[in-house]
């Protein structure tokens, strides 16, 4: 696992929070860069997070728990972006370095946000952020199943870089 | 119980080797260690020295074998032909991001053993 494939070019630019946007659902949806000062807010939203979505083991369902693992990953090295609805985070997308030059990605949102195009601009956005926070490499894994979330990926320009695992990892080049 | 318990020298190998010997001693089970070769960077024989340590200072006596070839295979043949009741593995490493990370050797395990399999978290 150490020596991650990455695609040979890099997709391009995207766009850096702050955003506002309306979704498929006509909510008025904030996007911006998030950061410790949101890990109160960041609890009560994976409190609220549907079991069913959970991947790989995260987020963790006990409030201890996910306040623990927000505290390990939400950290100044950290890119973090949040969306909001009503002064509330609906999503959150995080890249979080590895130990070597790459960032994991993840991303999650509520379920009945789910679907309105949240997730995009969410991404988008994110990767931005870590353009402008000097992010070149970036990887993630799905579930294979986990179809929306494969097209979604591939949208945004992630290609697969292994399919050897139970998970599908995927990666992108800023 | 016969149980064997298959290792690659990982992090949560180690784990699950710690845990499976103080549920060895609770439950009286005759534990088998096989290591197993995940990857090439690592030297089998200096993991089962590793291995065999731990058991020793555990008290437990248990086998540790090293099982050379494709690990999957190797440790679902191992365990048939040996009688064995029960495969234990490592659960996985955790990414940066906390995700839990199977890997290649449990999912072969998983499918094709005819035994139940325990994934130690």
């Amino acid at each position: 696992m150490t020596d991650r494939i990455y695609p040979d070019d890099p997709v391009g630019s995207f766009p850096p929070p702050p955003a506002t946007l309306t979704d498929a659902e006509s909510r008025e949806i904030r996007v911006r860069e998030s950061g410790r000062d949101d890990l109160d807010a960041l609890v009560g939203m994976y409190e609220d997070f549907d079991p069913a979505d959970r991947a790989q083991g995260i987020p963790p369902v006990d409030p201890d728990a996910i306040r623990e693992w927000l505290d390990a990953i939400v950290t100044p090295e950290a890119v973090t972006v949040v969306a909001e609805h009503d002064g509330r985070p609906v999503g959150h997308a995080i890249l979080v370095p590895d130990s070597g030059e790459g960032y994991e990605l993840a991303i999650f949102i509520l379920d009945e946000y789910q679907g309105a195009g949240i997730g995009t601009e969410l991404l988008e956005h994110l990767l931005g952020q870590g353009q402008a926070a000097g992010v070149g490499r970036v990887w993630l894994t799905v579930e294979r199943w986990n179809e929306p979330a494969i097209a979604l990926y591939r949208k945004i320009g992630f290609e697969t870089s292994s399919s050897e695992s139970f998970e599908l990892e995927m990666s992108l080049r800023l | 119980m016969k149980v064997l318990l298959g290792t690659g020298g990982r992090e949560d190998g180690f784990d699950a080797l710690a845990r499976t010997l103080e549920r060895t001693r609770e439950a009286g089970d005759d534990l088998t260690v096989a290591v197993l070769e995940t990857s090439s960077d690592v030297d089998v024989e200096s993991v089962a020295d590793d291995v065999r340590e731990q058991v020793t200072a555990s008290g437990i006596d248990a086998d540790v074998r090293v099982l050379e070839g494709h690990p999957g295979s190797q440790l679902v043949e191992f365990a048939e032909t040996e009688g064995f009741e029960q495969i234990v593995l490592g659960g996985g490493q955790r990414s940066p991001l906390g995700k839990i990370d199977l890997g290649e050797v449990a999912e072969f395990v998983l499918l094709n053993a005819d035994v139940s399999v325990t994934l130690i978290r």
